[in-house]
């Protein structure tokens, strides 16, 4: 009796201010969008981070015959030059963080460079003198590739020495901005989630005053009497997060899955496990949103 | 059953007191008409009894509890032991008759076997029984009293509070209300019933309190409306 008697009052509440309820669902769900928003792109950080970290290389670019670069004033890379680069990349300062050097010739560079772009059209005037031989140091730690860099960077016959790191802390710099800007959104958003169902349980109990009015009188408890108000905060905003998960879910499968994987193809993306792993904390935010705004309004508007 | 020991109400600081130092007993089983004037203090009475309001001074017993002590949560606990009729009858008009009666069981919790055999007996009590599917929309007003009544009790509290119950009846449906607490009295409830009815208080020669400007003037055993009759 008591379940079916919440569940109808519930009802009742709910469709009494349908036009309310609806809000409070279409901004939760936008809100929610913003946080899991914010939190698959710090997992897609994550994810980029673990598959590229590990496979950092430090490239050595010897410098070809024609090169601007003080280094590279005495033409193309000798082979002196060249053994003492090596020699360097094994001393004391560089050697533990060396893990294997690899050599890589113009022919070489010019093979995977025309492999890599192969159908576009301006790849075909690149010629195999424009190319720079160059070594590639694989490192034991990746997180220390500024020593390595330090140790050959500016020596005779290096033209450039370049860190993949730094470009990839470059990706992550604009997507940690991204971030920044979907959670900003996001605050804005909970704050008037907040204001709008504490708004909502207001016009409730305003409208259902009589009802409240009687229950005290004949010795309702309070939680009884505010149980229905509370839940119909947490059913709306509880389907605002569902829709929000819907949503992501439907976008990381349409347009980061379909669109983008097809794409870049050598990013790992996040994918609906990754929505899947932030849904109980969207929904989670959802209650709390409502348990919020209920603790706010009740105390004062259905006092015993 | 209801005892009130040099109570005082003042709603704002400064203010003349609503009721001032007003001592009373009304015993298990009593009949008792509390008359006075507009603004006499019949309805911070009403309230102090209900624990709507906490006294400003002195102390209020209902039902053998001190409520100057009692903690908020146990008020819900207190109001089951009282039934309070008003003057406006305060019904829910979309509900029908039986479910204005249940709502005041469902929302503390009473089993359904248990409403669907009480609200009958009760509807029965008040002179109801056959009407159970109407709205308060359908019925006269003596009859939403009648429904009121029946929502009142049909907890069986030992104590009803009554807010001129019949304010907005005339004089002959009156009466048929007034028969009904009348038989709900001699079932062993206290009735405490706040009036301007003098017809009323006149012809039943119940025990009347009268209070005027917040302070207690008469107490008559027996009495009628009017000090001077």
């Amino acid at each position: 009796m008591r379940l079916q008697f919440i569940l109808s009052e519930i009802g009742i509440g709910l469709r009494r201010n349908l036009s309310m309820t609806i809000s409070v669902v279409l901004v939760t769900f936008v809100s929610l969008t913003f946080v899991g928003a914010a939190g698959l792109l710090q997992m897609q950080i994550s994810k980029m981070k673990d598959q590229w970290y590990d496979r950092v290389e430090v490239s050595v670019f010897l410098c070809p015959a024609t090169s601007s670069e003080p280094t590279c004033a005495s033409g193309e890379v000798t082979e002196d030059q060249l053994a003492e680069v090596r020699s360097a990349l094994e001393g004391p300062e560089a050697g533990p963080y060396v893990d294997e050097v690899f050599y890589e010739s113009q022919e070489e560079a010019y093979a995977s460079f025309q492999d890599q772009f192969d159908d576009q059209f301006w790849a075909s005037v690149v010629t195999v003198d424009d190319m720079n031989a160059s070594l590639r140091i694989k490192l034991t730690d990746p997180s220390r590739y500024d020593v390595v860099a330090d140790v050959v960077a500016g020596r005779q016959g290096v033209e450039t020495v370049e860190n993949q790191r730094r470009l990839f802390d470059q990706v992550f710099l604009v997507l940690n901005r991204a971030t920044l800007l979907a959670g900003g959104l996001a605050a804005v958003m909970l704050l008037a989630a907040v204001l709008l169902i504490t708004t909502t349980i207001r016009l409730s109990a305003l409208s259902r005053r009589r009802e409240t009015g009687i229950m005290r009188l004949v010795g309702a408890s309070t939680f009884f009497i505010q149980l229905p108000f509370m839940l119909e905060g947490a059913i709306a905003a509880t389907v605002g997060a569902g829709l929000a998960v819907a949503g992501l879910w439907f976008g990381v499968e349409n347009v980061v899955q379909e669109w983008l994987g097809g794409t870049v193809t050598w990013i790992p993306f996040v994918g609906a496990d990754e929505v899947w792993s932030i849904a109980p904390l969207l929904v989670g935010v959802a209650i709390l949103l409502a348990a919020i705004s209920s603790i706010v309004t009740l105390s004062r508007y259905t006092k015993v | 059953m209801i005892r009130f020991e040099n109570v005082t109400k003042v709603y704002d600081r400064g203010a003349r007191p609503a009721l001032d130092r007003v001592t009373l007993d009304v015993e298990r089983g009593e009949f008792v008409f509390l008359v006075g004037a507009s603004g006499s203090g019949k309805s911070t009475f009403l309230r102090l009894v209900l624990r709507e309001e906490r006294a400003s001074a002195g102390k209020v017993f209902v039902a053998g509890k001190e409520l100057g002590t009692l903690s908020s949560w146990k008020v819900p606990g207190l109001r089951r032991q009282i039934g309070t009729v008003f003057q406006d009858f305060r019904l829910l008009p979309n509900k029908t008759v039986f479910e204005n009666v249940a709502f005041a069981l469902q929302v503390i919790g009473k089993p359904r076997h248990h409403i669907l055999t009480t609200v009958p007996d009760v509807l029965e009590v008040v002179g109801l029984a056959g009407k159970e599917k109407r709205k308060p929309g359908e019925l006269s007003g003596g009859e939403q009293q009648r429904v009121a009544i029946a929502r009142a009790f049909v907890n069986r509290p030992p104590i009803l509070l009554c807010d001129e119950p019949t304010g907005n009846l005339d004089p002959t449906t009156s009466l048929g209300i007034m028969r009904l607490l009348d038989r709900i009295n001699r079932t062993g409830t206290t009735v405490v019933m706040a009036t301007h009815d003098d017809e009323i208080v006149d012809q039943m020669r119940k025990r009347v309190v009268e209070l005027s400007g917040g302070e207690l003037v008469r107490d008559q055993s027996r009495g009628v409306y009017g000090s001077d009759r």
